[in-house]
C-alpha cells in the first residue's frame, strides 16, 4: 500500500529565496527555515475556474485590447502543453499571462519607462488548457526594458505567467524567455535560477506552429510539481 | 540552400524538471487583478470569496505586508483559498490608502478537529517564488492550542500565524522578516 505524497520545490532548478544580485530579495525573503506541513485537503485542492466565461478574445493579446488599429510589433504565437514532473497532462487550467509591449513599456501605472505606450495593446490574456494540457495564445514579442537594480540594468524580452495546476501546491508564477538573448547572461532574476534550471524558461523557436504570412511560433512547456508515492507507514 | 523540409517542431518537455518559479514583479496588476487596479480587462477573481452583501456570516480580515526594515509593502499580491468550502480570493495590497489587504471570506469551521484556517499564497516583487502561509483564529483558543500545524511550529512563532479579532474584523499582518517574521510553510 502506499500514499500519495506531492513532491516539494525541486532547489535544484528552482530559485534561492534570498539572490542579493536581485537586490529586492534582500529586504523580502524570508530568513527564517521553513516549516514543513504535513499536507492536508488544503494542499490536496485548488481553485478551479471552469465557471469563468473567458472572453472571447482573452487568448489573444493582439485582440483584446484594440481601440483603433492593430497593435504595433512582431507579432508571435505561444503554444506548448502544462503537465507535472510525472508526465501526466494538466487540462482545463487557467493560465494568465502579462508583458510589456514591443517598446518594452508596460500599461502599468507605475512604469515611468519613456517608451510609448501601445493604444492598441493591453499586454495582458488568459486561457484554459484544453483536455490534453495543450494551450496556445497570440501576442506581440514583448521588448526589452530598463529597471533600477543596477547601473544599465535591462530585463530580456520576457512574458510573465500564472499557472493554477491540480493544487495549490502546483502553483507558479513565472516568465518565459526568449531564445538567444544577449541581455539573459546580466538578468539577476534569470541567473538566480540554478544553472541546471535556466535552460527550462527559454521557449524554442517552433516553426511548426509558425503561420506563414503571419506570426513566428514559439514553444513553451510547463512542468508543474508532481508526486510520488511513499509506503503507507 | 538545400531543398527546404518540412516544417520542424520544436522538442516537447513533457514531464521531468519542474519549470522555476520566477518574480511576479512589480507589474502584475493589470494582468492579474485588472478591475481592482481599474485597467479596462475583466478580473476572474477578487477580495471576496463571498458576496458579503448576500452573507450574513461574512468574516473581514484585513492585514499588511512588512519588510525587513519594517516599512509596509504596497505592492505584494495575496491569494487566499478555502479548501471546505472550495473559495478563492486575490488582492493587491497597492489600492488601499493604508496599503492594506482586505477579504471577505467565511470564517473556516474546523475539520477532524484541526483548528480553522484558510490557506494564504504571497506574491511580491523581490519575492524569485511564492510564499505559503495560513491564517489561524484568535477566537478559537481551546482548538489552536491543540493543533498538529500549530504545536509543529515554535512556540514563540506561533502568534505570526494567528489572526487577532479587532471589533467585526480580524488583523493578519505579514512581516517578511525580523523578530517577529511570520512563519512560512514548506507545502
Amino acid at each position: 500500500m502506499s500514499n500519495i505524497i506531492y513532491n516539494n520545490f525541486d532547489m535544484e532548478v528552482q530559485p534561492p529565496r534570498l539572490a542579493p544580485d536581485y537586490t529586492s530579495t534582500i529586504l523580502r525573503a524570508p530568513t527564517k527555515p521553513l516549516v514543513l506541513l504535513k499536507q492536508s485537503l488544503s494542499e490536496r485542492t485548488g481553485p478551479v475556474f471552469g465557471d469563468f466565461n473567458l472572453g472571447e478574445f482573452d487568448h489573444d493579446l493582439t485582440k483584446n485590447a484594440r481601440v483603433n488599429g492593430e497593435p504595433l510589433g512582431e507579432r508571435i504565437v505561444v503554444h506548448g502543453k502544462v503537465t507535472n514532473e510525472n508526465g501526466q497532462p494538466i487540462p482545463n487550467t487557467l493560465i494568465e499571462l502579462w508583458q510589456a509591449n514591443s517598446c518594452g513599456r508596460y500599461v502599468h501605472k507605475v512604469d515611468q519607462h519613456d517608451a510609448p505606450l501601445d493604444p492598441n495593446f493591453l499586454g495582458t490574456g488568459r486561457c484554459m488548457t484544453d483536455s490534453e494540457g495543450y494551450y496556445k495564445f497570440y501576442t506581440i514579442k514583448p521588448g526589452a526594458y530598463p529597471w533600477g537594480n543596477h547601473f544599465n540594468a535591462w530585463r530580456p524580452n520576457h512574458i510573465h505567467f500564472s499557472l493554477f495546476g491540480a493544487n495549490i501546491t502546483n502553483r507558479l508564477v513565472t516568465q518565459m524567455y526568449f531564445p538567444g538573448d544577449p541581455l539573459l547572461q546580466y538578468d539577476p532574476i534569470f541567473l538566480a535560477v540554478p544553472p541546471k534550471g535556466r535552460d527550462l524558461l527559454i521557449s524554442s523557436f517552433d516553426l511548426s506552429i509558425t503561420e506563414p504570412d503571419f506570426a513566428l511560433g514559439y514553444r513553451f512547456d510547463f512542468v508543474l510539481r508532481g508526486h510520488h508515492a511513499t509506503p503507507f507507514e | 540552400m538545400e531543398n527546404s523540409t518540412a516544417p520542424t517542431a520544436a522538442t516537447p518537455r513533457i514531464g521531468g524538471l519542474q519549470t522555476p518559479s520566477q518574480t511576479v514583479g512589480p507589474y502584475f496588476a493589470y494582468g492579474l487583478a485588472p478591475e481592482q487596479y481599474h485597467y479596462n480587462f475583466r478580473s476572474l477573481t477578487n477580495n471576496e470569496l463571498v458576496d458579503p452583501l448576500q452573507t450574513v456570516e461574512a468574516i473581514t480580515i484585513v492585514g499588511k505586508v512588512f519588510d525587513g526594515q519594517g516599512n509596509v509593502i504596497p505592492d505584494a499580491m495575496v491569494e487566499l483559498w478555502d479548501a471546505n468550502n472550495q473559495l478563492f480570493g486575490r488582492f493587491g495590497t497597492g489600492t488601499d490608502v493604508e496599503k492594506r489587504f482586505i477579504f471577505k471570506a467565511l470564517k473556516p469551521v474546523s475539520v477532524n478537529g484541526d483548528a480553522p484556517y484558510l490557506s494564504l499564497i504571497l506574491f511580491m516583487r523581490g519575492q524569485l517564488i511564492h510564499s505559503y502561509t495560513r491564517i489561524y483564529f484568535s477566537d478559537e483558543t481551546a482548538l489552536n492550542a491543540n493543533d498538529e500545524v500549530l504545536l509543529a511550529v515554535p512556540a514563540e512563532r506561533r502568534h505570526t500565524l494567528i489572526a487577532q479579532k479587532t471589533g467585526n474584523y480580524y488583523t493578519f499582518n505579514i512581516n517578511m522578516q525580523g523578530d517577529n517574521e511570520t512563519v512560512f510553510f514548506e507545502i
